[in-house]
C-alpha cells in the first residue's frame, strides 16, 4: 500500500499521486464510454473533473472504488491496481476512499445517528461508544447539522442531506474523497455552501479531492485543476482562469 | 433462441455467485444480530394476522365443503382427521407459503431494489461494509425461521376453523373434535411438512433479496423487483413441493 512512486513535477513542485489512470477504457456492451483516459490526482489537491452530463464522468469514479471494472488500461490507487484486488486488499483500500454520491445515499431506515455509527461499527468494527459518540459529535460539527442528530433522512432537505453524507464518508478519516456531482439539484445559495463545506473539510481532513461536476461554480470554489471531459475523453487541462479563456469552443461553452 | 438459452444460464449462474455468497456471509464475523431480530419481527409477527385469518378460513372453507360429501357415506365422523391431514400435509404449508411469497418476498423485493435505485446499497460497499452481511443475510435466515413458525400457527387455526365449522350444527364437543384429528396425525405427517417450509422459507428469502439486490437502475426497476419477486418465489414454491412430495412419499409413507 505504501509503493507510491509516481513523482511528478506540478509548477515546479514535486507531488505524489495517489490516483493515477493511463489509458483507461470502459465499454457497456457495443458502447464505448471511456476512451483512453489518462490523468493522476495528487496528494492534497482539488481535482475538478468538469462535463455535461452521460459523458462518463461518474464511471471514471465508480471505477476508481471498483463499484464498475474497467476494461483495458491500468487504474492504481495508492500506487495499487485496483482491478484483480482480493476482497480483503479491496475493503481496505475502499476505508482510506470516501465517497459522496450524487443523491447522498443516506440509509432511509436509520437515524442520523445511525447512518453515522454504520461504518464505525460495521468497518472499523469499534464497540467503544464513547469514541464513536465523540467522533458523531466532531463530524456533525464539522458540516453545522449537531442538531439533526436525530432525524431521519425523510425529515431533511435536500442541502442537509448532502451535509449528512459528507459527514458519513468524512467519519472514516479518508485519505482521498471523490464527490459525484455534488451540488446537483441544489438551489445556488446551497449549491456554493455545499462547495465551500467541500474547500472546508480538505483543509480540516486534508484529503486529495477529486470532484465531479457539470456546475462551473462548483468548479471555480473547488478546483486547483479542471480536466473538461467530453465523450468519454479530456479535451483540456488547466486553472479556472486559464481555461475561462480557452479558445476550443466546447471548453468555453462551459464558462458562458 | 441462443441468446435466450445464454440469458437463463447467465442468470443461473448470477443465482449461484449470489447463494454461495449468501452461505459464506453466514459465518463470517460479526454477524447482525439486531437486524435479524428486526427482521423476524417484521417477517414473522407483522404476518401473524394476515396467515392466522388465512389458516382459519381455510380449514373453516375445507370443513364445510366435504362435509355434505362424506355425509352421503356415512362419514361424517372422519371430516376432523381428513381436515387435520390434508391441512398439515399439504395445503397449509403451500397455501401459506404462497401468501407469504406475495408478501415478504415482493417487500423484501421492493426494499432492497429501492435502495439499489437510490445508491445505498452501492454507498454500503464503497465503505467498506459488507451489504450481503448486513441486508441479505438476516432477510433470509428471518424467512427460514419464520415461515415455518407461521406455518405451524396457521395449521392449529386451520383445525380449530374446521372445529368451527363443523360445530355450526352442533355435532361435535371441542375435545372430540381434536382428538379425532390428532389421533389420525403421526410425526411423519408433521415432520416432512415442517422441514419442506424451511426450503420454502429459503426460497421467499433468497428470491426477494435477489430480485431486489440486482435490480436496475431506475424507479420502474422496483416495481420490476417485487413483482418478479413474486412470480418467482410462487413458482420456486410450487417446484420445491413438488419435489417434497415425491421424497416424502418414497421415504416417509412407503
Amino acid at each position: 500500500m505504501e509503493n507510491i512512486n509516481t513523482v511528478r513535477a506540478i509548477n515546479g513542485n514535486h507531488k505524489e499521486a495517489v490516483v493515477q489512470i493511463k489509458g483507461m477504457k470502459k465499454f457497456f456492451g457495443k458502447k464505448k464510454v471511456l476512451t483512453n483516459i489518462t490523468m493522476d490526482l495528487f496528494k492534497g489537491e482539488n481535482l475538478v473533473v468538469l462535463g455535461k452530463s452521460g459523458q462518463g464522468k461518474s464511471v471514471t469514479i465508480k471505477c476508481i472504488v471498483a463499484l464498475l471494472s474497467h476494461d483495458e488500461g491500468s487504474l492504481k490507487v495508492f500506487g495499487q491496481e485496483v482491478k484483480g484486488l482480493k476482497d480483503d486488499e479491496l475493503k481496505l483500500l475502499r476505508t482510506k476512499v470516501g465517497f459522496l454520491f450524487q443523491s447522498a445515499a443516506l440509509y432511509d431506515s436509520m437515524t442520523v445517528r445511525e447512518n453515522l455509527e454504520f461504518p464505525l461499527t460495521r468497518v472499523l468494527r469499534s464497540t467503544d461508544m464513547d469514541m464513536i459518540n465523540q467522533r458523531i459529535e466532531e463530524v456533525l460539527e464539522g458540516v453545522g447539522l449537531l442538531g439533526a442528530i436525530d432525524a431521519m433522512p425523510s425529515d431533511l432537505s435536500g442541502g442537509m442531506r448532502k451535509r449528512i453524507g459528507l459527514a458519513r464518508t468524512l467519519i472514516l478519516k479518508p485519505e482521498i474523497m471523490l464527490y459525484d456531482e455534488p451540488t446537483t439539484g441544489l438551489d445556488p445559495i446551497t449549491s456554493r455552501e455545499i462547495s465551500e463545506l467541500i474547500l472546508e473539510m480538505q483543509k480540516k481532513y486534508k484529503t486529495s479531492s477529486l470532484i465531479i461536476t457539470h456546475d462551473i461554480a462548483c468548479a471555480e470554489i473547488t478546483g486547483d485543476r479542471i480536466l473538461v471531459m467530453n465523450d468519454g475523453a479530456f479535451i483540456a487541462e488547466g486553472s479556472y482562469k486559464e481555461l475561462e479563456s480557452s479558445p476550443n469552443d466546447l471548453v468555453s461553452s462551459f464558462f458562458k | 433462441m441462443t441468446g435466450k438459452i445464454n440469458n437463463v444460464l447467465e442468470e443461473t449462474g448470477n443465482q449461484m455467485q449470489f447463494m454461495s455468497g449468501f452461505f459464506k456471509n453466514i459465518f463470517r464475523q460479526g454477524f447482525e444480530w439486531n437486524e435479524f431480530i428486526r427482521q423476524c419481527y417484521i417477517i414473522g409477527y407483522k404476518s401473524f394476522s394476515l396467515v392466522g385469518i388465512t389458516g382459519f378460513i381455510l380449514g373453516f372453507v375445507l370443513t364445510l365443503q366435504s362435509e355434505p360429501t362424506l355425509k352421503a357415506f356415512g362419514a361424517e365422523s372422519f371430516v376432523p382427521s381428513m381436515v387435520a391431514i390434508s391441512v398439515i400435509r399439504e395445503i397449509g404449508p403451500v397455501i401459506i407459503a404462497l401468501i407469504c411469497a406475495g408478501k415478504i418476498s415482493s417487500s423484501i423485493g421492493a426494499e432492497l431494489g429501492s435502495m439499489k435505485v437510490s445508491e445505498q446499497i452501492d454507498a454500503m460497499e464503497v465503505s467498506g461494509a459488507n451489504p450481503m452481511q448486513y441486508l441479505v443475510v438476516p432477510r433470509i435466515l428471518a424467512c427460514i425461521l419464520m415461515i415455518p413458525v407461521l406455518t405451524l400457527m396457521a395449521d392449529t387455526l386451520a383445525i380449530l376453523g374446521g372445529f368451527t365449522a363443523s360445530n355450526l350444527g352442533g355435532h361435535f364437543t371441542f375435545l372430540l373434535y381434536f382428538n379425532k384429528a390428532f389421533d389420525a396425525l403421526t410425526f411423519s405427517d408433521l415432520l416432512p411438512s415442517v422441514a419442506k417450509t424451511v426450503f420454502f422459507g429459503f426460497a421467499i428469502g433468497f428470491i426477494g433479496c435477489y430480485k431486489g439486490y440486482n435490480s436496475n437502475r431506475g424507479t420502474e426497476s422496483v416495481g420490476v423487483a417485487a413483482n418478479s419477486a413474486v412470480v418467482n418465489a410462487s413458482l420456486w414454491i410450487i417446484v420445491l413441493d413438488a419435489i417434497a412430495v415425491q421424497l416424502t412419499s418414497i421415504f416417509a409413507y412407503s
